[in-house]
């Protein structure tokens, strides 16, 4: 099984690097779905399957991140009319690089912090780390909204598969990081709803009186 | 009783959202906050029983932060009576929805002074975020949807941090020989059984996670936008108990290290961001242009102060715990002063507010008050906490923190200064006094009065309970 899981995590890490990579606002979502569903597996492997807590776990994982985010995440991408991000703060050619030079500090991490047991992959550790380091990175990197919320989503997920190292330690831990799916729902909200497309200095006013329609509903 | 404190809210804030009818909107608020206030009062007398096999319950600490966020809401509420009345024919956010998530946020922050479990305590954080958000976003402008984007989005990573940072805590607590549960409680008998280095790991995740919400700098860049954009009664709750219910985070997380042995690594750490709190906001408060934000980071410069206090350990964590007390009640009265500027001035920007004695006499008194108790001046209860952070300093012999916080403070000074009496003074329009509204000025009056006393005395009740908080991280009284 262990090397079941490690192919897994090496394909999110690829995810991850895609991710940094693409300019294609669609592509970056379905490459988040992509993500989400594989982590979505990931409870099956690593827990016992005698109860039907991971079982229950993963069905939820799949349809929160395999599905119903990148949904919703498409759906304004539609309402706000933007394609792909043109002039990100730091170019994609330099985030596979800065990607590729926090695959080396995720590993170093790694190796720091030795585990006091031993987790059901050896690689889950790293590719967590490195999660949260691209997530971490695609919030600064880029201006839109839109994919700072899938930098956000990536750095969720690198948790996410931080605390599956720990299932089988710890009930009840895992759980809590589908909670913070709610914030990307509330993002992806604000952004059908306000329609924020770029930095808030190019939010006009124009826009703000669509705002105003809205709450006199 | 907790069940009590923590679901009324809940309560009252869906009654809100089935009633629109506002007069009795300001009346629900009103009850709840007294409720609310009775029954902390209640829990000074009597020791609450814990809930959910010691999940939630209420030490000293909590105890100390519940007061605060009581008595700061139902200062609020009495004020937000007059607001919503003045704010009548400006756009804004509907009356019932603002009133049910200022009362779930209320929910929110009592269910994090009572949370004693990690995991509970990091949804309860969590929870307040969401549930402030719209409170941030009340008038509707395209600089309070910046604001409340900003607060969202900076806060959630911060949380986000929290959350790993609790992994990691879990992590650490793997190498116990047999399975520790997240609890507060449970992760200090066995703290000396932890893995150190996950520990220490963990302490800098949930630091930088909380302190991001506790507006630390330089995690604080929503801190200043959020406090300035959002209606006044909510800066006031925002910087008097939501960044005090961050606080607490840090500081349960605080008491594992200090039973792991580990007070020392994090005690420097919380220093080094003490310091550097203290010194961002004396930078920003020295050319500020907007006095709310200048209010706002004055409160990062406390944030600073307490964070200090706490990190130097022994009688520092007293006065850091006695200082968070005094700087609520303080800063709470000036951001509700500040509304009451605005409402005189229209305006939030220094420059066109002047003459404030001869146009809102009374306000500008309690703003001068309020001013000379933030910036620490006997016979304050500031200059009394700041006073022994200072002995604490020195009496472990930190000669050059001590130099450098006099002069951090020395600056803040100066900076707020210049402002504060240029506001004050100055030529002021022709047109005479306005009318002031005594609702809008009870509540400054109230809390400058508590500072006032708490600089000349500190009950021995309140004293106790500082001190036993203080003990749970190490901590000696004076």
């Amino acid at each position: 099984m262990q090397e079941w899981i490690d192919l897994l995590m090496v394909l999110v890490a690829v995810t991850n690097l895609a991710i940094l990579g693409v300019s294609r606002l669609r592509t970056c979502i379905r490459l988040s779905a992509i993500q989400g569903a594989l982590l979505g597996c990931l409870p099956l492997m690593v827990g016992p399957l005698e109860s039907w807590g991971p079982i229950l776990l993963a069905l939820v994982t799949i349809a929160m991140k395999g599905w119903t985010l990148p949904w919703l995440l498409e759906r304004s991408l539609v309402e706000a009319h933007v394609q792909r991000e043109v002039q990100p703060f730091v170019g994609y050619n330099a985030s596979i690089l800065i990607g590729v030079i926090a695959i080396a500090a995720s590993f170093w991490l790694n190796s720091r912090l030795p585990l006091p047991f031993t987790p059901a992959g050896t690689l889950m550790i790293p590719s967590a780390f490195f999660g949260v380091l691209t997530g971490l990175f695609i919030l600064v990197a880029r201006r839109i909204a839109l994919n700072q919320v899938i930098g956000y989503l990536v750095l969720e997920n690198g948790i996410y598969a931080f605390g599956l190292v720990l299932m089988p330690h710890q009930t009840l831990l895992v759980e809590l990081g589908i909670l913070l799916d709610l914030f990307v729902g509330v993002f992806v909200m604000g952004i059908a709803i306000f329609q924020i497309n770029r930095e808030f200095d190019h939010i006009d006013a124009d826009r703000m009186t669509g705002l105003r329609d809205w709450s006199d509903e | 009783m907790i069940a009590a404190l923590v679901l009324i809210p809940i309560l009252a804030a869906i009654a809100c959202l089935l009633i629109r009818d506002s007069r009795r909107l300001g009346a629900i608020l009103i009850a709840t906050a007294t409720i609310h206030l009775i029954l902390t009062g209640l829990c000074w007398a009597f020791e609450p029983g814990g809930l959910w096999q010691g999940w939630l319950a209420l030490d000293e600490a909590g105890k100390l932060f519940l007061t605060i966020v009581s008595v700061l809401f139902a200062g609020s509420a009495l004020y937000l009576q007059e607001y919503f009345r003045r704010e009548a024919d400006s756009p804004h956010e509907s009356e019932s929805v603002f009133i049910a998530c200022l009362l779930f946020f209320l929910a929110t922050m009592t269910l994090v002074t009572v949370s004693r479990h990690f995991s509970l305590l990091w949804v309860a954080i969590e929870a307040t975020t969401l549930a402030s958000a719209p409170l941030i976003y009340f008038h509707r402008s395209p600089g309070s949807l910046e604001a409340t984007w900003k607060y969202l989005l900076i806060c959630s990573v911060g949380i986000a941090l929290a959350l790993l940072g609790t992994f990691l805590l879990a992590a650490a607590g793997t190498a116990a020989p047999t399975p520790v549960e997240l609890s507060v409680a449970d992760l200090t008998i066995h703290a000396r059984e932890l893995d150190p280095a996950w520990l220490k790991a963990a302490f800098l995740f949930l630091l930088v996670g909380y302190g991001t919400k506790m507006g630390l700098a330089p995690m604080h860049s929503w801190l200043p936008d959020a406090h300035s954009e959002a209606p006044s009664a909510v800066s006031a709750l925002l910087s008097g108990a939501l960044l005090n219910c961050a606080f607490l985070g840090i500081f349960r997380t605080l008491q594992v290290c200090t039973a792991a042995g580990i007070d020392k690594f994090a005690g420097d750490i919380l220093i080094a961001f003490g310091l550097i709190s203290m010194g961002f906001a004396a930078i920003f408060l020295l050319r500020q242009v907007d006095y709310k934000r200048m209010l706002a980071y004055s409160s990062v410069e406390h944030m600073g102060i307490l964070t200090l206090g706490i990190g130097l350990g022994g009688l520092g964590s007293f006065a850091g715990l006695l200082h968070a007390v005094n700087h609520s009640l303080t800063k709470a009265a000036l951001f509700l002063l500040a509304g009451n500027i605005i409402f005189a001035y229209r305006s939030k920007s220094i420059e066109s507010v002047s003459g404030l004695f001869g146009r809102i006499p009374a306000t500008a008194i309690l703003w001068a008050a309020g001013f000379f108790a933030i910036v620490g001046s006997p016979p304050f209860g500031t200059f009394v906490s700041e006073l022994t952070i200072l002995r604490a300093a020195l009496q472990q012999g930190h000669g050059w923190i001590a130099a450098t916080y006099l002069g951090l403070l020395s600056l803040a000074l100066i900076g707020m200064a210049g402002a504060v009496l240029k506001m004050l003074y100055g030529p002021s329009s022709s047109q005479g006094p306005l009318p002031e509204n005594r609702l809008s000025l009870i509540t400054p009056l109230i809390f400058a009065v508590l500072v006032l006393a708490l600089g000349l005395m500190i009950p021995s009740g309140l004293s106790r309970t500082l001190a036993s908080a203080a003990a749970l991280i190490g901590g000696t009284a004076p």
